[in-house]
C-alpha cells in the first residue's frame, strides 16, 4: 500500500544528506569536544561549521549565542525560568505575556511558573487567529512586563503572527520577546535581524534533521541564567557533553532547509494549494486561516459530521498518516485551545484534520491523497449520525 | 510514573480487533424507516443522544414488536471516534432480540466486554470508555421515548463512576466500612475513577456533578464530625456511677498502664474504690516484679495517678 506522510508539523523526515553528513560522528569522530587529545579536537572543524549554517540561517551576529541543546522544549523553559530567576523573582516585573495558542512547552512552563509567583497574561487571537499588535498593546504595561513570548507561526494552522511589529512593541516597553519559531524554520523567512528578538527557539526535526537537538538564540547582552548546571560546554549556559553527531546535522539541516525556502513558498505551497482546493470542492468543508496568513505547509480543515480522530483512522488504513487537535485522540477530550482561543464553532473542535506537507511531498502523493480523502468523507459521513 | 508509562503507547494499539473490525465495517449501520418497523408488525423508535459540539453523538433506531415489546430490528449512526462507531455498532447488537425491559439493563460495561478479543483485556483504553457510556446513555432515551416516560425514572441512583459503574452510596460506604484514605483506596475498591479519570478531580475529560476528592473529603469530614458527636454524647466521668468509674478506670489502666509494668514483669490490681466528696479513691496493689521495684513507690506511682488524672479525671486520688 501507498504511504503518505502529511503530518510534517510533528515531525519530518530526516533528509538523507543529513544522516550522511553526520554517520561519521559515531565510530569515528567520536570523540568529547572537550578533551584535549586528538579525538576531541577533530571534531572542532564540523562543529564550527555548523554554527555558521545556523547563525547564517536566522541572520544571527557574531556577538549573539546560539546555545545548541535538546530541543525546542528545553529551550522555550530556558528562556521562561531565566527570566523568573532573574527579573521575576527579584523585581517589581512580574509579568509574562503569552497567548493562548502556544505549544504546551510554553503554556505549560507558564502555568508553573504561575504557581511559583509570576504573573501570566494569555492572550486571545482575532477573528483570523493571529495575535495583532492592538491585542498585544493592551496588556503590555512598561511598569510590569519581564517578558513576552508568542510563538512565530502556530503549529495546528500554521497561521502566521506579524513578529516584527509584536517584537518591535515588546522592546519600545523595555520587555524582552521571545519567539517559539519551531513552525516557522524551514517554512518562512526567519531572520533576528529584521525582527529584534531576544531569544528565539527551535528544534532540528521539524526542518529534516534529527530528534533531540534544538537551538537556543539569545540576542547579544542579553543575561540567560542556565537551566542545566554543570561543565563548561556553551559557555557554561548549558552543560552536558554536546551531540557532535546531531549538532553537525542541525547545521547542515539548517543550510538546506533556508536554501529551500524558495522551493518551500513554490512548490511545497502550489501542492498545499492542490490539496485545499480539492477539499474546498467537497460540500461542508471548512479550513482554518485564510491561505495568505499561513505557512505554506500548513492545512487545518473541518468535514463537517466526521470526527477528527475516525477520520484519521480511516485515512491511516489506506496509508496517509496526517493529525488532529480533536480532543478525542488525547488525553484530554477537552477541545483542542488552538481553536477555543480562535473562538470557532464547537462542532469544528471535533472535526479538524491537520494536513502539513514538507519539500519531500510528491504531486503523485497529493494526488492520491486527493482520492482517499473523498472516499474516507463518503463513508463516515454514511455512518454519521450528525451529517 | 513508571516503566510502561514511560512511553506513551499509541491510543490505537489498544483497541481490540473486534472494534478496529466494526469501526472498519459496522455490521448494524443505518437507519430503519417507518415502513420497515411497519412491515415487521413493530414500532418505530428514534433516539438521539449527544451532540457534535461534545465530540460525540448517537442515534439508534429500535423495531420495537407490537404485542411483545421485542426489539426485532436494531440499526445506528454515529458521530464520533473509532470506539464510538464501534460501541455503537456492538450496542446495537446487543439490543437485537431482547425485549425493552431487558434492554434497559444493557450497561457500558456489556458493551465493553462484548467487544473485548481476550475476556481479560479490555477491549479500549481507558479514556475510551466514555465511548461506551454512550452507548448505554442512547439506550436509556430509547427506553424512555418508547415508554413515554421521564429519563431520570430509569436512573436508579447517583452516578459518579459513568465508566465503572458505581453511585455516589456505594462509594460513600466503601469509604465509612474500609476507613479509606485516598482516591487510589476507593479505585482499587470500586474500579470508580479506574478508566476515563473524569471523576477523579475537576479538570479530567468531561466536567462531572461528583468527583471522588470532594466524595472522599467529605465523607471523612462527616464522619469526623460523628465520631466527635458520639464522643460528646458519652457522659462525662464525673456523671458516672461508682461501677461505671471503676470500669472507665480499669479500661484505662489495660490500655496505657498495665502493657508498661507488664514490660518489667510486674502489674497492678484495683483493691478498692469509693467515693470521699468530689474525689474517687482508688486503692491499687502491685504484683509481680513491681512489689519488689525501688520506684513502685515514688516514680511509677505518680505516673499511674498523674496518667489516671490527666486522661480520665482529676477527682481520681490513688492510694496504696
Amino acid at each position: 500500500m501507498k504511504q503518505v506522510y502529511l503530518d510534517n508539523n510533528a515531525t519530518t523526515i530526516v533528509d538523507p544528506l543529513v544522516k550522511q553528513a553526520m554517520d561519521p560522528f559515531f565510530c569515528q569522530m567520536f570523540g568529547n569536544p572537550n578533551s584535549l587529545h586528538r579525538f576531541g579536537t577533530e571534531t572542532h572543524p564540523e562543529m564550527a561549521l555548523a554554527l555558521d549554517r545556523l547563525y547564517a540561517g536566522i541572520g544571527a551576529g557574531d556577538d549573539d549565542d546560539i546555545l545548541i541543546n535538546g530541543c525546542a522544549t528545553e529551550g522555550n523553559n530556558t528562556v521562561l525560568k531565566s527570566v523568573f530567576w532573574d527579573i521575576i523573582s527579584r523585581t517589581e516585573k512580574k509579568r509574562i505575556i503569552t497567548t493562548q495558542i502556544e505549544h504546551p512547552a510554553v503554556l505549560h512552563t507558564c502555568q508553573f511558573l504561575e504557581e511559583k509567583g509570576a504573573e501570566v497574561v494569555y492572550l486571545p487571537v482575532n477573528d483570523e487567529g493571529i495575535v495583532t499588535p492592538e491585542i498585544l498593546r493592551a496588556e503590555l504595561d512598561p511598569e510590569k512586563t519581564a517578558l513576552v513570548s508568542i510563538m512565530w507561526a502556530n503549529n495546528e494552522t500554521g497561521l502566521i503572527n506579524p513578529l516584527k511589529e509584536l517584537a518591535e512593541m515588546t522592546k519600545a516597553a523595555g520587555a524582552l520577546f521571545h519567539s517559539d519559531a519551531v513552525q516557522a524554520i524551514g517554512k518562512i523567512p526567519v531572520n533576528v535581524q529584521d525582527v529584534p528578538v531576544d531569544f528565539l527557539t527551535f528544534s532540528a526535526h521539524k526542518f529534516h534533521g534529527p530528534k533531540g537537538i534544538g537551538g537556543l538564540y539569545i540576542r547579544s547582552g542579553v543575561e540567560l541564567v542556565p537551566l542545566l548546571h554543570g561543565g563548561e560546554q556553551m559557555g557554561g549556559l548549558r552543560a552536558g557533553t554536546i551531540n557532535v553527531a546531531f549538532m553537525v546535522a542541525m547545521g547542515l539541516a539548517m543550510e538546506i532547509a533556508v536554501d529551500a525556502l524558495e522551493y518551500e513558498d513554490r512548490e511545497v505551497r502550489r501542492l498545499r494549494d492542490k490539496l485545499e482546493d480539492a477539499l474546498l470542492a467537497l460540500p461542508d468543508v471548512d479550513i482554518i486561516g485564510k491561505r495568505e496568513l499561513r505557512t505554506p505547509n500548513t492545512i487545518l480543515a473541518s468535514f463537517k459530521g466526521i470526527e477528527g480522530e475516525a477520520f484519521l483512522w480511516d485515512l491511516n488504513t489506506k496509508g496517509v498518516a496526517a493529525s488532529t487537535g480533536s480532543a478525542c485522540s488525547s488525553e484530554d477530550l477537552q477541545a483542542d485551545a488552538t481553536f477555543q482561543a480562535m473562538n470557532v464553532d464547537a462542532d469544528l473542535a471535533h472535526t479538524g484534520v491537520r494536513f502539513s506537507l514538507s519539500r519531500f511531498t510528491t504531486e503523485d502523493e497529493i494526488d492520491y491523497t486527493i482520492g482517499v480523502i473523498k472516499e474516507t468523507v463518503t463513508r463516515l459521513r454514511t455512518i454519521s449520525s450528525t451529517y | 510514573m513508571a516503566k510502561k508509562d514511560l512511553v506513551g503507547g499509541s491510543l490505537w494499539d489498544n483497541y481490540s480487533q473486534q472494534v478496529a473490525d466494526r469501526m472498519n465495517n459496522p455490521r448494524n449501520l443505518g437507519e430503519i424507516t417507518k415502513k420497515e418497523a411497519d412491515d415487521l408488525n413493530a414500532k418505530l423508535v428514534v433516539a438521539d443522544w449527544g451532540a457534535e459540539s461534545c465530540g460525540d453523538a448517537v442515534r439508534l433506531y429500535w423495531a420495537v414488536e407490537k404485542g411483545t415489546d421485542k426489539i426485532v430490528k436494531a440499526t445506528f449512526k454515529s458521530f464520533g471516534c473509532g470506539t464510538a462507531i464501534a460501541s455503537s455498532d456492538m450496542m446495537a447488537e446487543l439490543c437485537l432480540g431482547k425485549t425493552v425491559d431487558e434492554a434497559v439493563q444493557i450497561t457500558n460495561l456489556d458493551v465493553e466486554k462484548a467487544l473485548r478479543d481476550d475476556p481479560d483485556i479490555p477491549a479500549v483504553p481507558p479514556q475510551k470508555m466514555h465511548c461506551s457510556v454512550m452507548a448505554y446513555d442512547v439506550i436509556k432515551q430509547a427506553v424512555s421515548i418508547h415508554k413515554g416516560i421521564d429519563r431520570s425514572s430509569l436512573e436508579e441512583e447517583e452516578m459518579v463512576c459513568e465508566c465503572a459503574r458505581v453511585t455516589l452510596g456505594t462509594i460513600q460506604e466503601v469509604i465509612r466500612m474500609n476507613d479509606l484514605k485516598t482516591v487510589e483506596e476507593i479505585t482499587a475498591y470500586t474500579k470508580a475513577g479506574a478508566f476515563c479519570k473524569s471523576c477523579i478531580k475537576p479538570g479530567g475529560h468531561e466536567a462531572k456533578k461528583f468527583y471522588l476528592v470532594d466524595i472522599l473529603r467529605d465523607t471523612r469530614e462527616a464522619m469526623v464530625r460523628e465520631k466527635a458527636g458520639a464522643e460528646a454524647l458519652k457522659p462525662s466521668f464525673s456523671g458516672m456511677s461508682l461501677f461505671q468509674k471503676g470500669k472507665a478506670i480499669e479500661a484505662f489502666l489495660d490500655a496505657e498502664v498495665r502493657p508498661l509494668l507488664l514490660n518489667d514483669g510486674g502489674n497492678m490490681e484495683i483493691t478498692d474504690l469509693r467515693e470521699d466528696g468530689e474525689n474517687v479513691i482508688v486503692s491499687i496493689a502491685y504484683q509481680g516484679a513491681c512489689m519488689s521495684c525501688a520506684s513502685a513507690t515514688t516514680g511509677t506511682f505518680s505516673f499511674i495517678e498523674n496518667a489516671l488524672k490527666e486522661k480520665v479525671s482529676e477527682s481520681i486520688v490513688v492510694t496504696m
